[in-house]
């Protein structure tokens, strides 16, 4: 039975798994037993399947990662016990959760206790839907990816609120409403910050974004990165603006109350979020699976640069304390705001002024591009540093500071 | 529109993950802004001034080892020093010479500890307190040679320290000088120019001299607030009149300022055990007295000590028994703690961990 | 900010300032007090300072009138010397106070139980523990640059601060059972 040439239209495999390669090799191989539907369908199962599970052994891969990171910059060894390196740690985690009792606490909403942690995981799956591991290996490769990626992750948003009004606990409701304000504020400097980057590539599409970058992205938009990966720090709730799980202020924040099972979920959305997310800087950033050599060492390359990502956020986390939520929100709208609106504006005007006849930017366009931009950021950074110091900072010191100081002992003063 | 808002009371603690032990404080929020603050106490209860009354002099020792267990040393001084005003008697000189290094290296444990969980609680995650607990092991190792334990010393005796050193303590101790000055560097350059910790904490939580005078606190927390009050320097004890040292002195009293302090404190610290080092000169250590020690009917005395926390004090009654007829503690946490209304009242929920982080409680010595 | 990531990243390139428990062990000093006590039965008097001075009180010490020789002066033997365990805190006030060197601090740390029961340690125990005193308030043992647990455990004429023989004569008894010790050495 040949399915792939016939003329169904929707249920082609040429429709929206369309450039997939995987996705023709086992279609084409149960189309001999099954009707085109069902081999459309197992097709499509069997690879959601691989890379949902690639995802969550990805989620629990950084879990290991993370820790064993954290425990060499604290100078400790991190886990060491289960497996090579400690590596195994992610499963008996794992193995300890599922066999944990599974608690809904009393007065709590259960059905919308129950469906956060799915709804976590899934948003987080879904995002990796569009990733372009390698050359034409994505899920699919959506025109509009930049968009979906967005529209995607904002869905954890509901997810914390959620799960923080249906905890019934008031840490929980600290920890959602604080979630919740950061999300919807970080949203936009985010959002302004990919704009210039799709800009410049001329796509939405996340393929065709690497393929653009014959200059990567972190070189021609240096503030967007940097806004980017602030943002995106934000929304993952990581230092320094991990304000909804603040552990050492409102216990977990939104997750307080989670346990076994579900706590596992969580984590695992968490930790495939900083997966999904390094992703994506990577491919908007860092060239994707561009680098030298042949084109099927993509992967490869793909993932030294999400690696990359996610050491950096290790590298903040295990450095930096917390802001406070207010401060949170001085430096989203005073700070990074600006910084993006910034080069958004600049971004406009190059394209504007490089670009040749039919509207694209050649390589050495990008290059003066770059110089520009990285001129322009450590100025703009510098200059609006200065101005969030002062403007972060609380009410000024009221202590009337009547030093009652003893005569004839020694004393230091400050500075 | 108006948006109709209630306070929403939560109990912080005991089980908070950040209250220093099982400190509880019941706070009323208006979203994140505290409005009311009680403090709920006694969970750590054990009773010690009663213990006390029930064992002879020397036992309360291992007592004291555990009010506050972050800085044992001092307590074993302060209570040794109270008991020789009551039987009128006096170390030899090496012997207080032991115990002032001993009680400085311990401050300096004390205020690693401090200022570690402090910047824990600003949110780092738990790299400055590896850092800060990094160099606290070495001196727990120091203190292991000292007196065989780690964390409850039983050091000191009435009349001297236990007995004298071992021969490989010295070289360790010249080791970790060597070494800490270069932690001590590192501990400083993660943190004292740290923006977001500045951020946090400059301006936060101020607490006025006077005010300060009139809880009366203690120890960093008063030195913080502009007023150079330290024991050490007022009514010498043990060594301190042999050494040199600066108090640090902060300017506004907040946040930034106790932590400032601490961070001085250690450096000053290691002037003393330097000094101590120097001058200190073989002889005996411990003054030789019976095994059960008896005082005079109705004597008294105070033994203070300036401990990491603040003032530290035993006051001790005898009835001429072999046991102290009463033992009462003055311990600086509990009484620091008396200032958690000014210092929480009209910040952010985020801010109260950190100014209860700042004045350093340990739960052992409030409830005692 | 950007000295806070170089302290880290520098902290990255070094080596991990823990060790790894049950491979890897710290080198304990001489002093250190474990978590068990060394008692050498035959320096012990029974004359129950050690109990008395336990702020705790968990040693209990029964003895009963000698029968091995009375008239000699060893009036009394052991029964019952038990150590709670599950109370201790390891002060060492029992070690402070015992005048015939009988009763040392131990030097490993390793005593978990599943049974509280089990933790009460018994004379029996006590007698069959191997002997590897603490040096904590023992300057003999510091003076003899003994490590414990590094070199063979000690027997009871090598531990006491006098010569042995005069404790021999302190404890009477110790002179009928002499034969039976005497191939093993002396100190
Ligand atoms: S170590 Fe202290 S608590 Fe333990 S038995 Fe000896 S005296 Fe008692
Ligand atoms: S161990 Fe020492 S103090 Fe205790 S009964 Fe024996 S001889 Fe006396």
């Amino acid at each position: 039975m040949r399915c792939v040439s016939n003329a169904e239209g929707m249920l082609s495999a040429d429709g929206v798994l369309g450039g997939n390669p995987l996705f023709y090799f086992i279609y084409n191989a149960v189309a001999h037993i099954a009707p085109c539907w069902l081999s459309y369908l197992i097709s499509g199962l069997v690879i959601m399947l691989i890379l949902i599970n690639a995802v969550l052994l990805g989620a629990a891969v950084v879990s290991w990662g993370e820790r064993r990171l954290l425990g060499r910059f604290q100078n400790r060894v991190g886990p060491n016990r289960w497996g090579p390196f400690g590596a195994f740690q992610p499963i008996a985690d794992l193995a300890k959760l599922i066999t944990k009792e599974d608690i809904v606490p009393y007065g709590a909403d259960k059905l919308a206790f129950t469906a956060v942690p799915i709804i976590m995981v899934a948003a987080v799956l879904l995002g990796t839907a569009v990733l372009p591991f390698a050359k034409d290996v994505a899920l699919v490769d959506l025109n509009v990816g930049v968009l979906f990626v967005l529209a995607v992750s904002s869905l954890t948003s509901i997810a914390i609120f959620t799960a923080g009004w249906a905890s019934n606990n008031r840490y929980a409701l600290f920890g959602a409403g604080r979630a919740v304000a950061v999300l919807l504020s970080y949203e936009v400097p985010v959002v302004l910050s990919l704009l210039g980057v799709v800009m410049v590539a001329g796509s939405m599409s996340l393929g065709d974004i690497v393929a653009a970058q014959a200059v990567p992205f972190f070189l021609v938009q240096p503030l967007a990165f940097f806004v980017f990966i602030a943002g995106m720090s934000a929304e993952l709730n990581r230092t320094p603006f991990d304000v909804a799980e603040a552990e050492s202020e409102i216990i977990a924040g939104y997750h307080t109350e989670y346990s076994g099972i579900k706590f596992a979920l969580i984590q695992a959305a968490e930790f495939g979020g900083v997966l999904v997310v390094s992703g994506l800087i990577a491919t908007l950033f860092l060239a994707g699976w561009a680098g030298p050599a042949a084109d099927w060492l993509g992967w490869l390359w793909f993932l030294i640069k999400v690696f990359i990502g996610i050491f950096l956020f290790v590298w903040i986390r295990s450095t930096y304390p917390r802001l406070r939520l207010d401060q949170i929100m001085a430096v989203c709208w005073k700070f990074l705001m600006p910084l993006s609106i910034i080069n958004l504006v600049a971004v406009v005007l190059e394209v504007f002024f490089l670009r040749d006849a039919n509207g694209s930017l050649s390589t050495a366009d990008l290059w003066i591009m770059a110089g520009i931009n990285i001129v322009l950021a450590g100025g703009s950074i510098l200059f609006f540093g200065r101005f969030i110091k002062e403007k972060v900072r609380t009410e000024a010191p009221t202590a009337a500071a009547t030093n009652q100081v003893v005569p004839g002992v020694s004393t230091i003063g400050m500075r | 529109m108006t948006i109709r808002t209630e306070p929403m009371t939560v109990n912080v603690g005991p089980q908070h993950p950040s209250t220093h032990g099982v400190f509880r404080v019941r706070i009323t929020f208006d979203g994140e802004d505290i409005v009311e603050v009680e403090p709920v106490l006694g969970y750590l209860h054990r009773g010690s001034e009663k213990l006390a009354e029930e064992r002879n002099y020397v036992q309360v020792v291992t007592l004291t080892d555990r009010l506050d267990y972050t800085s044992s040393m001092i307590n074993n001084q302060a209570y040794c020093l109270a008991v020789e005003q009551l039987l009128g008697i006096e170390p030899p000189p090496r012997g207080k010479y032991l115990r002032t290094l001993a009680a400085e290296l311990q401050r300096i444990a004390s205020h690693l500890i401090a200022v570690g969980f402090f910047v824990q609680e600003l949110g780092a995650f738990g790299t400055p307190l590896m850092y800060t607990f990094r160099s606290r092991e070495r001196i727990l190792d120091l203190f292991e040679m000292l007196c065989g334990a780690r964390v409850t010393v039983s050091y000191m005796r009435p009349g001297g320290v236990f007995a004298d050193t071992p021969a490989d303590f010295w070289p360790a101790l010249e080791q970790f000088l060597e070494d800490f000055e270069g932690e001590l560097e590192e501990i400083e350059n993660l943190l004292l120019s740290n923006e977001i910790l500045m951020v946090r904490t400059r301006g936060v939580s101020p607490l006025p001299a006077d005010v300060a005078i009139n809880c009366s606190v203690s120890g960093p927390v008063l030195r913080a607030s502009g007023v150079n009050w330290d024991w050490r320097k007022m009514a010498p004890y043990d060594a301190y009149d042999q050494v040199e040292f600066d108090i640090p002195v902060g300017q506004n009293g907040d946040n930034y300022d106790r932590f400032w302090v601490r961070m001085q404190e250690v450096r000053q610290s290691l002037r003393i055990v330097r000094q101590c080092v120097a001058q200190i000169e073989p002889g005996p250590v411990r003054q030789e007295l019976p095994l059960v020690l008896r005082a005079a009917p109705g004597a008294e005395a105070y033994g203070r000590v300036e401990a990491s926390k603040g003032e530290l004090g035993f006051f001790l009654v005898s009835d001429g028994g072999v046991s102290p007829y009463r033992c009462k503690i003055r311990s600086p946490s509990l009484i620091n703690l008396t200032i958690t209304e000014h210092l929480l009242l009209g910040w952010k929920l985020a801010d109260m961990i950190v100014s209860l982080g700042s004045v350093d409680i340990n739960m052992g010595e409030v409830d005692r | 900010m950007v000295k806070g990531l170089a302290v880290t990243l520098s902290n990255l390139m070094r080596k991990p300032f823990t060790t790894s428990y049950p491979e890897q062990r710290i080198r304990q000093h001489p002093r250190f007090r474990g978590e068990e006590f060394t008692w050498y039965e035959e320096r012990c008097t029974g004359c129950a300072s050690c109990a008395k001075y336990c702020p705790l009180g968990i040693i209990k010490i029964v003895t009963s009138p000698s029968e091995t020789a009375p008239l000699q002066g060893d009036k009394y033997r052991l029964e019952t010397f038990d150590i709670e365990l599950q109370r201790c805190m390891f002060c060492g006030l029992c070690v402070e106070a015992c005048p015939y060197d009988a009763l040392f601090m131990g030097s490993g740390f390793e005593e978990g139980q599943y049974k509280r029961t089990d933790l009460v340690i018994t004379i029996d125990r006590l007698r069959q523990a191997e002997k590897n005193p603490s040096t904590w308030f023992r300057p003999q043992l510091e003076g003899m640059d003994y490590r414990p647990g590094e070199g063979r455990p000690l027997g009871w004429r090598e531990v006491g601060r006098e010569n042995w023989r005069w404790h021999q004569h302190e404890k009477a008894g110790m002179r009928l059972a002499a034969g039976r010790d005497d191939s093993e050495g002396e100190a």
